[in-house]
């Protein structure tokens, strides 16, 4: 991989060569569609590269497993798809008090419920409101292609070293299946603090705990502060997203993930037409990229969000945007796959109702 | 002067938090002791339960990470996948081991994970308040089941040391009880045979140690040790259920 060039590589695959590439050495999943090629893929290379692949009972046996494996300081991940993560949510939650790193895949598929196994967006707010009990937040990237998966999943192992959290990535069964060129590259070299807290054996040193049993509720309210502070940390450096034809739009679509690149299809449509709409594409979904959305209010009369559901990032647009532009919503849930012309079609009404 | 008895080096200079009577602190003990004569200290990893022994990491001198309820055989699955190298055990009630966490115990003795699990039962749940456990008796009264267990309304009594002995990972399954000093240091030699098939990678070892809990069996410390050996012992008879270095 010394020198750069495109291979055709499929979603799933990406998420797991840019595991490896990432120093991941421990993957425990069980199986659910659509995301199978992701443990698929790592049985084989783990064995090439002399980690640990296990097949865990349970997504909820999996993702304890990754606890444990992070607090032996192994970079580890687990994957799943909707009604699974909904089992890791327990894990999720003791993983971001106990402060330890993990990257969990998300191939968000058609619910509630057992729901389908089709491409959707319903997992928004599971994603991003904690999911599991308790005051806590979690990094959540959404790529939008096989490169950025590859990119994403590349750096969330370091976004998890470095503030000690876990962290998400939101895909759909579009971005799971898709193949597109991509270049592989090894990762970038990042400064990251010594693992001072991992549990190998209290060989010449102090016995460690790891332990988010606080009892004495000043001690636990205290937890909740340092790890707020933390959250305020991710929140300054971590939003990320992708602006498209927004420097002169009066209308701006706001999606992300799959929408996101229907949605560009569609506004490149009505671009041909003469409309003036953009596109933002949030690339974090927490923390949201406030300050981008917000931006567009000075620019544009009208915000229309795309989702694969029935509305959830919509809430947070508006809470960027505080009341300051019209916010109006699209959405094709439970596992309905819109095409552009579908987006550009409401995108054209929009804007002839609002007369821009 | 030689000295004949002091405390383990592994066990913190905390005084136990449990019940008088309870058998956790003899069993802590015991283990601790063994930590110290087989120098595992600077190797091994606790993982103890959500039940009466979470606090377990104010006691043992050693790197001990909490689980939640049940978690524990798939949290010492991870650390012992992780650093193959490394002596890892959990410390399990009845409800986090044969309720709860009943698949990740069964799958991990299965899969002949390289783990030690100590495995207390005191047939109810203890932390919570003494309500119905897997284990619970027919007949016993707890606060979820005030007629006494009925085996056509809660089931029957789970024996899951013998469900485990069945499986092929398991390498050394056993039964022991704390009810008089012979029995505790019987214990002590099946967790030392368990920690040494451990050291060996022969598989997965279990070591269940039936315990009083005098306080949610609403007896005297002294009542509850003759009810665990009149009674508890009849349901869970003692025993080696496998022992792969010996069949």
């Amino acid at each position: 991989m010394d020198k750069p060039e495109k291979t055709m590589m499929k979603g799933t695959d990406a998420i797991g060569e840019a595991a490896i590439q990432a120093g991941c050495r421990c993957y425990f999943g069980y199986p659910i569609t659509p995301q199978n090629e992701i443990p698929e893929y790592m049985s084989r290379r783990m064995d090439e590269v002399g980690g640990v692949f296990l097949q865990g009972e349970s997504e909820i046996a999996s993702i304890n497993m990754v606890l444990g494996a992070a607090a032996a300081g192994v970079r580890a991940m687990t994957s799943s798809s909707s009604p699974g993560i909904s089992l890791k949510q327990e894990g999720l939650s003791f993983l971001a008090s106990l402060e330890l790193p993990a990257v969990i895949v998300n191939i968000n598929r058609g619910g509630p419920g057992l729901g389908n196994i089709a491409p959707s967006q319903g997992d928004y707010y599971q994603a991003t409101r904690g999911g599991g009990h308790g005051d806590y937040r979690m990094p959540v990237y959404a790529p939008a292609s096989v490169q950025e998966l590859y990119d994403i999943t590349m750096k969330s192992f370091d976004i998890a070293d470095l503030y000690r959290t876990p962290v998400m990535i939101l895909g759909d069964g579009m971005m799971g299946q898709i193949v597109e060129p991509i270049v592989m590259h090894a990762r970038p070299e990042v400064d990251l603090p010594p693992k001072d807290y991992i549990l190998d054996g209290a060989e010449g040193r102090p016995s460690r705990i790891v332990k988010s049993l606080i009892l004495d509720v000043r001690l636990m309210e205290e937890h909740n502060w340092k790890l707020k502070r933390k959250y305020d940390l991710m929140r300054n450096e971590l939003p990320m997203h992708e602006e498209f034809m927004t420097e002169d739009a009066k209308m701006v679509v706001v999606a992300y993930g799959t929408a996101a690149r229907i949605a560009k299809g569609a506004v490149n449509r009505v671009r041909s037409n003469g409309l003036k709409v953009g596109l933002i594409r949030p690339i974090t979904l927490w923390p949201f990229p406030d300050e981008a959305i917000a931006g567009i209010t000075k620019r544009a009369k009208v915000i229309l969000v795309f989702e694969m559901s029935t509305g959830q990032m919509i809430d947070d647009v508006r809470l960027a945007t505080q009341g300051k532009v019209e916010c109006e919503f699209y959405g094709r849930p439970g596992g309905v796959v819109a095409a552009p012309q579908e987006i550009a079609r409401i995108i054209e009404r929009h804007w002839l109702q609002k007369e821009l | 002067m030689k000295k004949v008895f002091t405390r383990p080096e592994c066990l913190k200079r905390t005084p136990f938090h449990y019940c008088p009577g309870c058998g956790h602190s003899i069993i802590h003990r015991l283990v601790a002791e063994l930590i110290d004569e087989m120098g595992l200290r600077g190797k091994a990893i606790c993982v103890p339960p959500a039940g009466c022994a979470v606090l377990a990491y104010n006691y043992f001198d050693i790197d001990v990470c909490e689980s939640a309820h049940g978690r524990g055989c798939a949290i010492a699955t991870g650390f012992k996948r992780a650093l193959p190298d490394r002596f890892v055990f959990t410390y399990q009630g009845d409800g986090d081991m044969a309720a709860i966490g009943t698949a990740e115990t069964i799958h991990a003795a299965n899969r002949g994970e390289v783990i030690t699990s100590i495995f207390v039962n005191n047939a109810v749940y203890g932390m919570t308040g003494g309500q119905m456990a897997p284990t619970t008796m027919l007949g016993q009264k707890t606060t979820t089941s005030p007629f006494g267990r009925r085996s056509k309304v809660e089931g029957f009594p789970l024996r899951i040391t013998n469900l485990i002995a069945q499986l092929d990972g398991a390498a050394y399954v056993t039964r022991t009880s704390v009810a008089t000093p012979a029995k505790v240091m019987a214990t002590k030699k099946a967790i030392k045979k368990a920690f040494e098939i451990q050291l060996q990678g022969l598989g997965y070892t279990l070591v269940e140690i039936l315990s009083p809990c005098p306080t949610n069996w609403k007896m005297t410390p002294v009542e509850s040790f003759k009810y665990l050996e009149e009674r508890m012992e009849k349901e869970y008879p003692l025993g080696v259920f496998k022992d792969i270095t010996k069949d």
